[in-house]
């Protein structure tokens, strides 16, 4: 299986390759990719100097595309997907329909792979994919068990890509207007979720408060650790249940689950965490790296190491176990 | 005061019911809406979850045949979220076996009703027009855009696809999210897989409130909506003169007969903006309107808009 690793930052693109990455996904520094964040992503030069870096250590690089083109703005993705294809991408991962079908228009050559964004979690919907689009790879949501996969794999004339590590939506991916809902930014739109210019914190007495837009998402008494106002891991009331109403602030972990995913036709696992400072990605990297050639005798203490650097070092195999629904 | 701008009027369309109501709850509505709604076109079916489909199914066939007694144009919901072979194979099966037109609500569908006419609902993510113009070229003849579009937007893919009509989400709770899991279950302290169909106790949505006891979202089984019910009233006239064809009201547990008829009469000219928004106030009372995606603005926002012009009396 191939190991998809993430770069925010030219400096977090070498870390990855050096790190033992067989491809990096990153994105252009503008609304055109999901991970829209302020100081992340690349400038095409940085691109340019980073595709080079990968290809000289035979590494890959996949440019993400993967949010909506506004009605009226299409000329922002079309430049972003010509570009890639000029500097060299190995792939372009791609979610809209029309920017796939622009795609295999002015490039036919270009390998085209689907994101998550998407939203292709069965068989008949990857089977579209390949028909429209010649998709030669599709990265599955995060709503599939891995026996879904491994049914899915057999039915299909086409690569899977699933995510192993890091960050999970609880919500079917490309179909969450949550945020917007809240802020007026949209993931699909503007490829930000739960956006930092509109996040605050206040002190309630004793408690620390955390706000998206006009909405409290969390109160952290004193003492419990403050996290990020993500809007579907906040806490609410519903009726008299107080709680994490849609998922507990764990992070995706299926470490334990690498020969079954390899056997279900996996072809590539993805980390999560373009947001990610350099450091980060060095260490995921390396161990997952290390978890993938080793033998069931040496992965517990690798997947371990994993664990702490998770987020509140709770982690979750999400929807690849059915019980987690 | 009254402007001569005299657009074609749009339609009225009825959207799937997406919470899950009871078998005879489900057939009475949809028999008082064959009987008293001034609305052209109806879609029915569950779109949300497919644990619910045994609910409806015995009603299935003498709510059509109601339906198009009366005259409506009758289409059929696909599952929003395809991820089980038993869920793959009820999609399968709705595309061979309706003689009804099918409404794709996720990818699978578009897959199986390549080539043939049909419609696409609001859960497919069409952003722009050359979205339209791809799933137009396979077979779609119309399409219903999704809640979050801005005006811009709109007005943007219906002038990129002259062939194709264009339905727009005008009232209702918008549907924000989809999720493999189910959070009304949830706060059950039940799961999906044994959730013993608790989502129908909350026939228009569970309200979920900020740890400051400000209503903000409504669970709806695996589907996550908005508190709010998104009012496209004020906005009625510009969304016909950009030439959309249908207005989509999307079913809340409330009186939709009458919900109709206030949308009926303001595209009629028969009541002003104005006169329509406080009836339709009376007829959902306690649920605050929102219109923010239209605008551009946080989705949960109320935009008053300055009314220039009606519509022409009919």
């Amino acid at each position: 299986m191939e190991l998809i690793c993430p770069a925010g930052t030219p400096a977090a693109f070498r870390e990855a390759v050096d790190a033992g990455a067989d491809a990096v996904y990153c994105g252009f520094r503008d609304e055109t990719n999901a991970r829209n964040f302020p100081g992340l992503n690349f400038s095409r030069e940085e691109l340019r100097t980073a595709i080079a870096y990968a290809k000289q250590r035979k590494v890959m690089t996949f440019i993400a595309i993967n949010t909506f083109m506004r009605a009226g703005q299409e000329t922002l993705w079309h430049q972003a997907v010509d570009d890639a294809v000029a500097l060299g991408a190995d792939a372009v991962i791609l979610a809209d329909f029309g920017l796939m079908a622009y795609t295999v228009e002015r490039h036919p050559q270009q390998r085209l792979h689907v994101s998550v964004q998407a939203s292709a979690s069965n068989a008949d919907a990857v089977r579209f994919l390949v028909e429209a689009f010649a998709a030669k790879r599709v990265v599955l949501p995060r709503t599939l068990t891995i026996a879904d996969i491994a049914r899915l794999a057999n039915q299909i004339d086409c690569e899977i890509e699933v995510f192993a590590f890091g960050g999970l939506c609880v919500m079917a991916e490309g179909r969450c207007s949550l945020s917007s809902y809240a802020t007026g930014k949209s993931p699909n739109m503007h490829g930000v979720c739960s956006p930092a210019s509109h996040v605050r914190y206040r002190q309630d007495g004793r408690e620390l408060v955390s706000e998206l837009g006009d909405y409290t998402i969390n109160r952290f008494p004193a003492g419990e650790a403050a996290g990020y106002p993500t809007l579907c891991k906040g806490r609410f009331d519903i009726a008299e249940e107080r709680g994490y109403a849609f998922e507990d602030p764990v992070s995706l972990d299926v470490m334990d689950h690498i020969d079954a995913l390899r056997s279900a036709g996996v072809s590539a696992l993805k980390i999560e965490g373009r947001q990610r400072g350099k450091a980060y990605v060095a260490e995921v990297v390396s161990v997952m790296r290390r978890a993938l050639t080793a033998g069931a005798a040496e992965r517990p203490a690798l997947v371990s190491r994993l664990k702490a650097l998770s987020e509140g070092q709770k982690t979750t195999t999400g929807a690849y176990e059915k019980r987690w629904r | 005061m009254t402007t001569s701008v005299s657009p074609s009027k749009p339609a009225l369309s009825l959207g799937p019911i997406y919470y899950l109501w009871d078998g005879p709850k489900w057939r009475d509505f949809y028999f008082r809406i064959a009987d008293e709604a001034p609305i052209a076109q109806v879609t029915i079916g569950e779109a949300v979850c497919s644990k619910r489909l045994h609910f409806i199914e015995p009603q299935l066939g003498d709510v059509i045949e109601r339906l198009e007694s009366a005259g409506k144009k009758v289409s059929l919901a696909s599952l929003a979220l395809v991820t089980l072979e038993r869920e793959s194979q009820l999609v399968r099966g709705l595309v061979r076996d309706s003689a009804h037109p099918i409404e794709a609500n996720d990818l699978s569908a578009l897959h199986l009703l390549a080539g043939k006419p049909h419609s696409i609902g609001p859960l497919v993510n069409v952003y722009n027009g050359a979205t339209a113009r791809l799933l137009a070229s396979r077979g779609a003849r119309s399409i219903c855009l999704p809640p979050e579009l801005p005006m811009a937007s709109v007005r943007g893919i219906i002038q990129d696809n002259p062939g194709v009509a264009f339905e727009v989400f005008a009232f209702g709770r918008v549907p924000l999210a989809i999720s493999a899991r189910c959070a009304h279950a949830r706060s059950k302290g039940l799961i999906k897989d044994n959730c013993q169909f608790i989502c129908g106790q909350d026939t228009d949505g569970l309200t979920v409130e900020t740890l400051d006891r400000q209503p903000f979202l409504a669970l709806n089984g695996v589907q996550t909506m908005s508190h709010t019910c998104q009012t496209l009233m004020q906005e009625l006239l510009e969304l016909a003169a950009a030439g959309v064809s249908r207005i989509r009201l999307s079913p809340q547990d409330c009186d939709m007969v009458a919900v109709a008829e206030i949308y009926d009469d303001a595209i009629a000219g028969r009541r002003t903006i104005g006169e329509s928004l406080a009836r339709l106030e009376s007829v959902y009372p306690g649920i605050p309107f929102s219109n923010g995606f239209h605008h551009g603005q946080t989705g949960a926002a109320w935009v008053k808009v300055p009314i220039s012009a009606e519509f022409p009396v009919a």
